[in-house]
């Protein structure tokens, strides 16, 4: 063992820099020390078999006799699957020929196409593949994804769950959720018996506002599939695939039980893609040895050898094990990125919290937006932290904002839009309503009025009473005993006036039984037109080429609830206007004072701009310069300086004019300085530079070190103390606006003029 | 399959059951045919297996997935099924579960 392993990050420092960084939320998170024997490694093991394949031709068949070092005899049940299945055997020679760089190197060329890669890697094998993704940068993944992702349009994929299961704020989630933009909700339960009344309740609140959404209810295996044969949900994706044979047998099924079940799911329409991601093994303590990189490889193999149209990986539910080990975070996005490769939809993680530090959360989450994916999470927690039923997601329903505002900042789709108040009060009211009247219809539950406006306006489940705890226990039983359908559901909406939900429920069941959203990485739009590898193939080919938002899209994007125009960022100004009167009283003249301090103002202050950012009244602000002139027994003087706005030569400007050769530059946004006639423009005495953090007694202690200048003393020192906000981020949009100001009134040329101001 | 048998009201006045839930077995192999067009022959191979499954009742394919679980059945529960599977049109989940059988000796999976 390590010394350092017996070292808390706490016991290091005792003191000062160390104590801060002891206390920051990155060291909540648990680091591991690679360690090859438990599989603890992320890209690569010394245990990781030898890419190989040997195929003999069996009669007219050829036939895998030997799999990345494995005898046939020796073949384990993923082996067995993968080599029988998941291999393209005619383009396997080549592919297995080709130097691991070369063929690296094609997944990132944008002169190689698409197809190409992809049949190329359909004759690898997983150690084959495992040591191609290995060799790429985190930066070329992300070309990579860019072009070998299946479909086009990008999308996303919300949690929707409660910790009391309570089937009208799921729907008025639901709602929520497809009114965000998610083109796939997943519930699941804290309670096992209750999933039916989750699923039903899911179902509804999807189709409100928005039809087309498919749901899922994620639970055991067979009682999933048995809520999906009876049409309750739309796809499945909790089917779950390791890359060792002990895990898979743990988990109580094997490659050939998850054939079957996948063509269950087919046979009754249901879109389905498994579930894998890395660290699962290390957690169950049978990784074998090998790297969690490779171990991922046979997942995503196999995933392929059973006919799953998909994946859902990078980032899933032991998360941590990968991110507590060197390079885990890149070999979480090669996870995604192996999805691609073997042309499979990429359902990307990011659905489990990966750090409680925001930085890693968002360095996680952030290259995936970039890249884009078919859906940017399998699971964006839609509801509160504390509601999430799966576990905590990456991003929840607090970081929406965040998530929007970064789509904003690159420009990248990552599914989403923003939705007013009005709106979510409206689909949220309409969901619980529609629950609440197929519960009753249905005399599954009696949920009262006051409880459908408890939900409309909860943040999560810890704003409601608790109600009756067997209420939804008995709901969901009473499903299950009279086993409802999707057509139950469909005939109550429609008794109960829920027309919409009803025809976009039927409508989605129709349009299942077509089969076309069984195809690769298949969502419906909200015309229930099927978006696939098939009908919206990914076309990357290199810059100007492949997605690009539409403009409507585009205005989605850009158009957050929080941007504002100048003339909003100004509208406060108004509150103000006419608290001061400035009135000119003749050109500004040299002055002889020797006690005289000149005051220029900027061109807008006190006829446009009447508030300064700090805050404070343009009046106030002068009021406190002029005191602390006064108290240091100088003679103030205003002069208004319209030729320019900027603040230095302002300031200069005034220090000209003035007897005692000092001046004061003022611009309305409160930016101020003292200036000295014989410097240069910018060389000033004393800034104050940042406004918005300026305060009363800061501006009368700049009057008075003004006074001081002038008569030849020492200046007192002004401390700010200092900030921890980012000055930038909070106050630079209406800078931005306030300037605008000073520029539509400057006139340049215009000499400066004596002015006096009055207050009303 | 037609689009006006699919309709609200025809919920209502309980036209519609548990069956019609099941994909029509020329639309899964039409969903294959694309798939393999598509370059995915393993796709193409679950929508074939897919639409044997959809001529089974559901308790039928859940008692065929439960077969299949590890330590569920013996060798000769999976060779009777797999027999079953055949005679009843079920080729390729027939094939499925008798090379499960194989693996499953190997690998001492059987019950």
């Amino acid at each position: 063992m390590h010394a350092r392993d017996l070292e808390s990050p706490a016991s290091a420092g005792a003191h000062g820099r160390m104590r801060v960084l002891d206390a920051k939320p990155v060291n909540l998170d648990g680091f591991s020390v690679a360690n090859p024997e438990l599989g603890l490694v992320a890209m690569r093991s010394p245990y990781d078999p030898e890419p190989s394949l040997v195929v003999a031709d069996r009669g007219r068949q050829k036939v895998v006799v030997e799999l990345d070092g494995k005898a046939a005899e020796e073949f384990d049940v993923i082996d067995e699957f993968i080599a029988r299945y998941g291999l393209d055997l005619g383009a396997a020679q080549e592919a297995m020929a080709l130097d691991d760089v070369v063929l690296a190197r094609m997944t990132v060329d944008v002169n190689v196409p698409r197809a190409e890669v992809v049949r190329l890697i359909g004759g690898t094998t997983p150690a084959k593949l495992a040591r191609v993704v290995a060799l790429l940068t985190p930066v070329e993944m992300q070309m990579a994804m860019s072009k070998m992702r299946a479909r086009r349009t990008p999308s996303n994929q919300a949690h929707v769950t409660n910790q009391l299961d309570d089937p009208l704020l799921i729907a008025a989630d639901a709602a929520s959720a497809v009114a965000y933009g998610f083109r796939e909700v997943e519930t699941t339960v804290p309670v096992l018996s209750d999933a039916p009344s989750n699923a039903v309740a899911l179902l509804i609140g999807s189709q409100v506002g928005i039809p087309g959404a498919m749901a899922q209810c994620s639970i055991e295996e067979a009682l999933e599939l048995r809520l999906g044969l009876r049409g309750l949900t739309s796809y499945a994706e909790t089917i779950s695939v390791y890359g060792t044979e002990q895990v898979f047998i743990d988990g109580d099924d094997t490659p050939f039980s998850k054939a079957i079940l996948a063509s269950a799911y087919a046979s009754r329409g249901l879109k389905m893609r498994v579930t894998s991601g890395g660290g699962a093994e290390v957690l169950m303590g049978a990784a074998e040895k090998c790297s969690i990189l490779y171990l991922e490889s046979r997942c995503v193999s196999l995933a392929r050898a059973l006919g799953s149209q998909g994946v859902q990986n990078g980032g899933i539910d032991a998360v941590g094990v990968v991110s507590s080990v060197p390079e885990g975070m890149k070999e979480l996005l090669a996870e995604n990125l192996m999805v691609m490769l073997r042309d499979l939809e990429s359902c990307a993680g990011n659905d489990n919290l990966i750090s409680e530090s925001d930085i890693r959360r968002s360095a996680h989450t952030l290259p995936v937006l970039l890249a884009g994916a078919d859906f940017i999470f399998s699971g964006f927690g839609s509801i509160p932290r504390y509601d999430n039923a799966f576990a905590l997601s990456n991003f929840n329903s607090d970081d929406m904002d965040d998530y929007l505002v970064l789509q904003r900042d690159w420009a990248a789709d990552g599914g989403l839009r923003t939705v007013s108040a009005e709106r979510l009060a409206e689909v949220r009211r309409r969901g619980a309503s529609a629950v609440q009247a197929v519960y009753r219809d249905l005399g599954l539950a009696d949920y009262d009025d006051e409880r459908v406006d408890e939900v409309v306006v909860a943040n999560g489940s810890r704003d409601l009473s608790p109600g009756h705890p067997k209420m939804v226990a008995e709901a969901a039983a009473a499903i299950e005993a009279r086993q409802l359908t999707v057509f139950d559901v469909i005939a109550s909406l429609k008794r109960t006036g829920f027309d919409e939900e009803a025809d976009a429920i039927m409508r989605l069941t129709r349009e299942r039984l077509r089969g076309d959203q069984l195809q690769t990485s298949a969502i419906f739009d909200e015309n229930f037109r099927v978006l696939s590898k098939i009908t919206d193939p990914n076309d990357y080919t290199g810059p100007g080429t492949g997605y690009t938002p539409t403009e409507q899209r585009r205005a989605e994007i850009e158009n957050i609830r929080q941007e504002r125009t100048i003339a909003e960022l100004t509208a406060d100004q108004d509150a103000h206007r006419g608290h001061l009167s400035i009135t000119a009283i003749e050109p500004a003249q040299q002055g002889s004072d020797p006690r005289e301090v000149c005051i220029g103002l900027s061109p807008a202050l006190g006829r446009t701009v009447w508030l300064t950012l700090c805050g404070l009244t343009v009046g106030e602000v002068l009021r406190q310069i002029e005191a602390g002139l006064e108290e240091e027994g100088c003679v103030p003087r205003l002069v208004r300086v319209s030729s320019t706005i900027d603040v230095g030569l302002i300031g200069l400007t005034a220090a000209r004019l003035s007897g005692s050769g000092i001046g004061i530059g003022l611009q309305g946004k409160g930016t101020a300085l003292i200036h000295r006639r014989d410097l240069a423009p910018l060389a000033n005495l004393e800034l104050f530079s940042v406004a918005p953090q300026l305060t009363a007694k800061m501006y009368r202690e700049l009057g008075k070190n003004a006074g001081r200048h002038a008569k030849g003393m020492t200046p007192v020192p002004i401390f700010g103390g200092g900030t921890d906000e980012s000055i930038s981020a909070r106050y630079q949009a209406r800078t931005v606006a306030l300037v605008a100001l000073e520029r539509d009134v400057c006139e340049p040329g215009q000499p400066p003029l004596t002015v006096k101001a009055t207050r009303a | 399959m037609t689009d006006d048998k699919f309709t609200a009201q025809a919920a209502v006045d309980g036209k519609l059951q548990l069956s019609d839930l099941r994909m029509d077995p020329p639309t899964l192999a039409h969903q294959a045919v694309v798939a393999e067009d598509g370059g995915n022959p393993q796709l193409a191979e679950n929508f074939l297996r897919a639409a044997e499954l959809a001529t089974l009742d559901g308790d039928e394919v859940m008692s065929l997935y439960e077969a299949l679980r590890p330590h569920r059945s013996t060798a000769e529960e999976l060779k009777a099924l797999q027999t079953s599977l055949e005679t009843r049109g079920a080729a390729r989940c027939a094939e499925l579960v008798g090379q499960a059988a194989v693996v499953y000796a190997r690998r001492g999976l059987l019950r």
